[in-house]
């Protein structure tokens, strides 16, 4: 089972369009895609199971049952992706076309695309492509354990700061 | 052991909800437990895991507060926030107010100083080229502003600190 999702607010039409065609195509993938919240002109998938949002429950089991993770480029996605060691592929919103305010997630995703198990796509038309390729190697790949936990510098430089006043 | 000593710092944990939220849990262990913690956010959904936590002794030092959520073209709702934020401060009277993002935090860091707390911004990781608006915004306000990519720090005692990263 392939989980989509595009983060807790804004959908994310390119990216889930990009999914349902490849859907389409591949009846033999089951996938699920938490799609935000929607609107009279967004994209209504045909192929794929949907929901606007699902609960931090469902989120979780999803999650669990999931091969492998098709995410928007934000950090709660990629950082819960490499906590539960799932494989992840990204695609980042763009500024220029409304999804988000800026391009920032051009640059996470260009610092975590050599991260262990996480691939990138840069846009929509190369999507299917970039999902096969990722889809024949996890198959092979055992993913490293991320902490649950902020670095311990960091951890240690907020308790000092919270402690010595 | 000095009285003072014996009373719990007060923190105040500030995030929005999703990416902001999870990068300020990942920060937990630098107050769980040994301090009164309120965290304050902007999904109810969040309550289970805040409570449910593997890592707390006692919930007794533990509170959980939802706010409106609002971006920063939501004026009424970003006035609500502030004014929700803003009572939070003024019963909670916090030690120590914290935040990931974005404007619920820096408007608890503003409001924070204002009523004598100390202020620490942890810019968040999404912002690899540029600190955030409300990052850049709050540098005045904050008395450690840490961003989470090194080559945005500064050598200097002005700019952004970089002691790590939430991943």
């Amino acid at each position: 089972m392939i989980f989509v999702t595009v983060g807790h607010e804004l959908g994310f039409d390119r990216l889930i369009e990009a999914v349902d065609k490849y859907a389409k195509t591949h009846p033999e993938i089951t996938f699920f895609a938490q799609v935000g919240s929607l609107n009279e002109t967004s994209y209504i998938p045909q192929h794929i199971g949907h929901s606007e949002f699902v609960t931090p429950a469902k989120f979780e089991s999803l999650f669990e049952n999931a091969d492998l993770i098709v995410a928007h480029a934000g950090m709660g996605s990629i950082i819960t992706a490499l906590t539960r060691q799932r494989p992840l592929l990204i695609m980042p919103r763009r500024g220029h076309l409304m999804e988000t305010r800026n391009d920032h997630q051009v640059a996470t995703a260009a610092r975590f695309r050599s991260r262990e198990g996480v691939f990138v796509a840069d846009d929509e038309t190369v999507f299917s492509d970039v999902l096969d390729e990722v889809l024949d190697i996890i198959g092979n790949t055992k993913l490293k354990k991320t902490s649950e936990f902020a670095d311990t510098s960091l951890i240690s430089a907020i308790r000092n700061f919270i402690h010595n006043d | 052991m000095k009285a003072k000593e014996m009373v719990k710092k007060k923190v105040l944990a500030v995030s929005s909800a999703g990416g902001h939220w999870v990068q300020l849990r990942r920060l937990r262990l630098a107050w769980v437990n040994d301090c009164n913690v309120t965290y304050v956010t902007t999904k109810e959904e969040y309550r289970d895991e805040v409570f449910k936590d593997p890592e707390i002794v006692t919930t007794d030092d533990v509170r959980f507060v939802t706010i409106v959520a609002a971006n920063r073209w939501q004026k009424l709702k970003l006035i609500w926030q502030l004014m929700s934020i803003a009572w939070l401060i003024l019963k909670i009277r916090p030690d120590v107010v914290i935040s990931t993002g974005a404007a619920a935090g820096y408007f608890a860091l503003r409001l924070g100083k204002m009523m004598g707390a100390r202020t620490i911004w942890v810019d968040s990781i999404a912002n690899a080229e540029v600190m955030s608006l409300s990052g850049q915004r709050v540098e005045k306000y904050a008395d450690l502003w840490l961003t989470q990519w090194e080559h945005l720090s500064s050598a200097s005692e002005n700019g952004p600190q970089y002691k790590g990263a939430v991943v």
